[in-house]
């Protein structure tokens, strides 16, 4: 864990936020098939928050809604409902542009294909100075200084800037990302998969380096994976979604250790066993529903060995860390 | 001692391009037993994925196969004209592509896909090869096979459109399958399902499989064997056990330790500096030399070969049969690597 202490105090608070996205066809088509619109809930009722200096994690398989939440956490996306708080101002409500700039600033965000994030036409200056100046921050010499500066510090030369993005390795490129989310200052970043689409080892490069940034800066991250053995090398606390709800939040080591809800335990145990232990797993069923038409009651239920007549009709509300009234009522052994 | 299903033998893939020629496979060689599964992993660029291609004869040009031998129960396959070729491709040798959807026709139903396949292949009748289809979709664990067969690609999730692609790769019985990243494109636990799915048949028809995938946890759940590959070559094969707990090559260790692992406490993951070279610009001597932390003068010049490595070498384990190590560290003259 990090040399110093962490200060406990919450710096991003999400409450009861939701997204609902209208998947209905055409009028034309609905009219003429007498079709009802059709409305899909990516993201319903997540509230967790995230402490100064910590990394957040969220897992989850795909469909499960986390990048919908990492979109809303920083702005790109507008919320259905709920609300996102970050250091005490709601970024939902603000309506003030100044106020609201002044928060965007502080938050920036690391997509999972640095292919597509990084503007081919431009120079690696450009992108990464684009921040800088949005905001207003520096100008003309100092900002030639502060991009050699920021791609001095994620591992790259600052004559580098003067390249272009197809002349650098995926590693590379994810590099330049991070460097143009550090460019404004930002205090918060949500990370949404940035290894996935990297090699192991180069990986192992990104994850390092993201380590060091956080304890140079004392960052708070928001990181989004789909991979468990990442999550659990990088997050101080996870959460684990299905079909856009939180089914269980754990500090991090702990939720490896003592894995509570029976999604938890069946993801844990469909991970390649890299140790080559022999363990003994359980095998899962199925796959996640459809969401457009998810299960009644705990949306887990049809997959879930524990399930019973309550599950299928009443959602489960997050009690002390746990979504699952299984657990609750202490049907788990 | 049984013979091999298919033995590669100093396989050389090469690529004509504008800027020279791209040596993508360099002296590759491997066997793969009946019912075994070799694993082949390695980075992106690596040349996993040419190999299997090369195997199942489908490198398009500008690349060719520029040496070496591929030989399928002994007989060679890599010089056939392409007709004769033909007729092996989809019989004896299969293959399963990473991405299920467009590796079926999504115009047609899962039905006609694998009765066209097995009409092509065997001597059935269009009713016999309907019911087979039926019995293979059981096989792969597709629950009611009978209606699900005449649905399309659509309406199967991502999962049970694999399987279907597992199904058409067995459709002619095949002895050898090229599994390319099957599971890459999958969750995790669908990824478990599949695993558990290509071992089984595996074990049960005595399918040679070559399971090509850059997940290392893929490999220690499937494989029997597993080469890691780096710029083209061969750095170790080896019994799965020996290769993932007890890796030699530099280039091994430090991929097997960059992985962050469900048990490990690793405060930071092993970093190898730099990146895999390009194709056009391979370092001579051990094409892993600018990168190794190990790297001594001889590695400069010199490339090696997989050889059996010489044991005891800081107390490493013993040594199991079969386990190869492309790297001087290991070549059994000692007195040359005083460095």
């Amino acid at each position: 864990m990090t040399a110093q202490p962490k200060p406990s105090e919450t710096f991003v608070e999400v409450r009861d936020l939701r997204r609902v996205f209208d998947v209905s066809r055409p009028w034309l088509n609905r009219v003429i098939e007498r079709q009802p619109k059709a409305f899909l809930k990516a993201v319903d009722g997540l509230s967790f928050e995230i402490r100064r200096g910590e990394t957040f994690a969220l897992v989850g398989e795909s469909g499960s809604g986390k990048s919908t939440v990492a979109r809303m956490a920083v702005g790109l996306l507008p919320v259905t409902g709920g609300t996102v708080t970050i250091d005490g101002v709601s970024m939902t409500a603000v309506k003030d542009s100044q106020t609201r700039q002044q928060l965007r600033k502080r938050i920036q965000m690391i997509f999972q294909d640095p292919y597509a994030s990084l503007n081919p036409r431009w120079r690696v200056e450009r992108i990464i100075a684009e921040p800088i100046h949005a905001f207003g921050l520096l100008k003309g010499e100092q900002v030639t200084a502060r991009v050699g500066e920021l791609l001095t510090l994620v591992g790259l030369h600052p004559d580098d800037g003067r390249k272009f993005p197809h002349e650098f390795s995926g590693g590379q490129r994810q590099r330049i990302a991070i460097a143009r989310a550090l460019a404004s200052s930002a205090e918060f970043i949500v990370c949404d998969e940035p290894t996935s689409a990297l090699d192991v080892s180069v990986q192992a490069q990104i994850l390092n380096l993201m380590r060091d940034l956080q304890k140079e800066f004392g960052l708070t991250y928001l990181f989004i994976s789909h991979n468990l053995a990442v999550v659990r090398h990088m997050a101080d606390r996870i959460g684990v979604m299905y079909l856009g709800r939180l089914v269980e939040i754990s500090e991090g080591k702990r939720l490896f250790s003592a894995p509570r809800h029976p999604y938890t335990r069946m993801l844990l145990d469909a991970v390649p066993d890299l140790g080559m232990t022999g363990r003994q797993r359980q095998m899962v069923a199925g796959e996640i529903p459809n969401p457009i038409n998810p299960p009644s009651g705990c949306t887990f239920h049809p997959r879930c060995p524990l399930a019973n007549e309550r599950c299928k009709r009443e959602a489960p509300a997050m009690i002390e860390g746990v979504a699952c009234h299984a657990v609750q009522e202490g049907r788990v052994s | 001692m049984t013979e091999p299903v298919i033995s590669v033998r100093d396989l050389r893939v090469e690529f004509v391009t504008r800027k020279g020629i791209l040596r993508a496979i360099d002296g590759v060689s491997f066997d793969i037993m009946p019912g075994e599964v070799l694993g082949v992993v390695g980075e992106s660029g690596a040349g996993k994925s040419v190999t299997g291609s090369a195997i199942i004869g489908l490198i398009e040009p500008p690349g060719r196969i520029a040496g070496g031998e591929i030989r399928l129960h002994g007989q060679r396959i890599d010089n056939l004209d392409p007709e004769s070729l033909r007729r092996i491709r989809g019989r004896k040798i299969a293959m399963i592509f990473q991405d299920p959807l467009t590796s079926l026709n999504p115009l047609y139903r899962v039905g006609e896909q694998l009765v066209e396949t097995i009409l092509t292949h065997t001597d059935l009748s269009p009713s016999a090869a309907r019911a087979r289809a039926i019995d293979l979709l059981n096989e792969v664990g597709i629950p009611a096979p009978e209606r699900r067969i005449d649905g399309y690609p659509h309406e199967f999730s991502g999962g049970m459109r694999q399987r279907v692609v597992i199904a058409l790769a067995l459709c002619a019985e095949p002895d050898f399958i090229v599994a390319d990243e099957p599971t890459t494109a999958l969750d995790v636990s669908v990824q478990a399902q599949i695993i558990a799915l290509i071992r089984k048949l595996c074990r049960e028809r005595g399918t040679a499989v070559m399971l090509v995938t850059h997940d290392m946890g893929v490999i220690a759940e499937t494989a029997d064997r597993v080469a890691v590959m780096y710029a083209g070559r061969v750095a170790e094969i080896g019994p799965v056990r020996d290769v993932v707990k007890h890796p030699l090559h530099p280039y091994a260790k430090g991929l097997m330790g960059a992985i962050p692992t469900l048990e490990a406490e690793a405060e930071r993951l092993v970093q190898i500096p730099g990146s895999m070279p390009r194709l056009s610009n391979i370092p001579q001597g051990c094409a892993f030399n600018p990168r190794c932390d190990r790297v001594f003068d001889r590695c400069r010049v010199e490339r090696p070969d997989p050889d059996i490595p010489r044991t005891g070498l800081e107390g490493e384990a013993p040594l199991m049969p079969g386990h190869r190590v492309a790297c001087h560290l290991y070549t059994r003259n000692p007195v040359e690597n005083a460095s």
